[in-house]
């Protein structure tokens, strides 16, 4: 059952259409990824669908709730993590999580256990009392995510959790969102890295200049859009012109990244020889969701370029 | 425009707990200022002064130093403190993603205000009573008209706080409306030595009104005149509660 449906959705700044006509269905207990480049939109989407930005058209649906006429119901069981940190810096650790439950109307004393059980999750029990001034940057972005899930939310709205991130605590993060899970909670997660995308997404939106270009699981987005492998040819600025060349007149797909190219659905051997003398260095591995959003969104953003 | 609920109590809590925690880094301040004014203007001035009706200047100019200071703690709270949180910290914007929408936050910070204004008045009655007589018991209610004209004077700063591009603009709006109401509103002199157009936008700043209850309260002598006033204060906090709950939701839904 779809928990998040908007329709027609769309929000525009001054003469940019940074949302254009989405329409979108997020089902419940899913894991769904929203992925694209800066500006794309994704952070728009998710500011509508928070209530905090009004949208140009359209409409948005959650848990059954019309999120124009019932927005205190929606925002009482969305736990929003935002991509900017906007920690209460008056207040010490506990009391950022214990003054934030209080916004959703929950008992002092229930929030005080569950506040402290949350900071005991993410490994922040001993900051407990501490101010937010003290804390590493990684130790904020772990509060911000506990803190957004004080209300045991049914939807955890999740901007760029991990930006920043050192690997042990992007790990803990990716831990805790594969917990979330298993207790049922929707997630509905923005980011540029790929691998958190692949990770823990069930299905993924690519997202461009506000439009969703595709939408499926991960893997399916990579046989779609990539196929099954990627030959990575490294090239140099002298002959990165000559390489791209030869596979356009041989009318071989590929993806020209800068320094280097991927040749798509070929392997070695069916490479021109006199490309096999030019490249620097081969190597096939297999396809991935990056190749899927360079394919995407790479042409136009060259294209933005040449404008 | 959408009003406001129950749950602008949520961000007063929020700001009564930060001032728990911080005022006694501020408090000193909130009692220093106004006891040398008493002090140099009351004491020292009013050595020179003498009043039509043997008044002792220093008991002239309690009522208005009270209130005046009062809307001070206010302004230094919705302006500059409120701008603060709402741009430097975005503490807003985490909070209007939970069940408080914007008006819930803007009125709660109006209503904190507003008993700033009442702390603030409170404690410099009392400091103040150290230099005079209480006349009458009327001057108990002090504290409940400074939390009454805090809500207009809150209004009326966040009002400029939500068209307020940055920090510098509240520099204008102390130089050229804060401190020249309290110069020009009666807490000094009275209103009817000044020339008429003067007289005139005095009586339209909000402070002089709240001066004259205020007055009124410190003799315990009342009059049509007091009801009017009190009309006038209601009228301006509506008018400004209003504007600022609407241009803020504009401010920060975007």
């Amino acid at each position: 059952m779809a928990i998040i449906v908007t329709s027609n959705l769309s929000k525009k700044f001054k003469d940019l259409l940074a949302v254009d006509n989405v329409s979108l269905e997020v089902e419940e207990g899913e894991c769904f990824g929203l992925l694209g480049p800066n500006g794309a939109g994704k952070t728009s989407l998710i500011r509508m669908i928070t209530a905090v930005s009004p949208p140009l058209s359209g409409s948005i649906e959650v848990a059954g709730m019309d999120l124009a006429s019932h927005p205190r119901q929606v925002k009482a069981i969305l736990g929003i993590v935002p991509q900017i940190d906007n920690l209460d810096e008056d207040l010490t650790v506990l009391q950022n999580l214990t003054t934030f439950a209080r916004y959703f109307g929950i008992p002092k004393t229930v929030a005080h256990t569950r506040g402290c059980e949350l900071l005991q999750l993410f490994h922040l029990e001993e900051k407990s009392s501490g101010r937010i001034k003290e804390l590493s940057g990684g130790m904020r972005r772990l509060l911000l995510i506990a803190r957004g899930l004080v209300n045991q939310p049914r939807i955890a709205i999740l901007d760029e959790p991990t930006v920043g991130l050192d690997p042990q605590t992007r790990h803990l993060v990716w831990q805790q969102l594969t917990e979330l899970k298993e207790q049922g909670v929707t997630r509905l997660l923005c980011t540029q890295n790929m691998e958190e995308a692949a990770v823990l997404c069930d299905r993924v939106a690519v997202m461009h200049r506000g439009r969703i270009l595709s939408l499926d699981s991960p893997q399916v987005l990579i046989t779609r859009h990539v196929g099954e492998t990627v030959l990575e040819v490294a090239v140099t600025s002298a002959n990165r012109a000559k390489v791209v060349r030869e596979l356009s007149t041989h009318g071989i797909d590929f993806l020209d990244v800068g320094n280097t190219v991927k040749v798509l659905g070929v392997n070695r051997e069916q490479l021109p020889a006199t490309l096999l003398g030019t490249a620097e260095e081969l190597r096939l591995r297999p396809a991935t969701l990056e190749d899927v959003f360079f394919r995407l969104t790479g042409k136009t953003l060259e294209e933005d370029e040449e404008e | 425009m959408r009003m406001f609920s129950w749950r602008s109590f949520r961000m007063w809590q929020r700001n009564r707990d930060v001032f728990l925690r911080l005022w006694h880094s501020e408090a000193p301040g909130t009692i220093v200022e106004p006891l040398i004014i008493l002090v140099a203007m009351g004491l020292g001035l009013g050595a020179y002064v003498t009043l039509t009706d043997n008044q002792d200047y220093i008991e002239f100019i309690v009522p208005g130093i009270v209130c005046s200071y009062a809307m001070f703690s206010v302004f230094g709270e919705c302006t500059y403190g409120t701008f603060f949180r709402m741009e430097e910290r975005k503490t807003f914007d985490a909070i209007i993603a939970t069940p408080l929408n914007v008006e819930d936050v803007i009125a709660g910070e109006i209503f904190w205000g507003a008993t700033r204004s009442l702390m603030t008045g409170s404690v410099i009655l009392v400091v103040a009573l150290a230099f005079q007589q209480v006349d009458s018991w009327w001057t108990l209610l002090v504290p409940f008209l400074s939390f009454y004209h805090g809500v207009m004077f809150a209004s009326i700063a966040v009002f400029f706080t939500s068209v307020a591009p940055s920090f510098y603009t509240f520099n204008h709006v102390f130089t050229l409306f804060v401190t020249p109401m309290f110069f020009l509103s009666g807490v000094f002199f009275p209103l009817s030595d000044f020339p008429q157009v003067v007289q005139n936008l005095s009586w339209i700043a909000p402070l002089t009104p709240v001066v004259h209850l205020t007055r009124a309260l410190f003799e315990g002598e009342f009059h049509l005149i007091h009801l009017v006033v009190a009309g006038y204060i209601l009228l301006v906090t509506i008018v400004f509660f209003a504007l600022a709950l609407f241009i803020m939701r504009r401010r920060l839904t975007v």
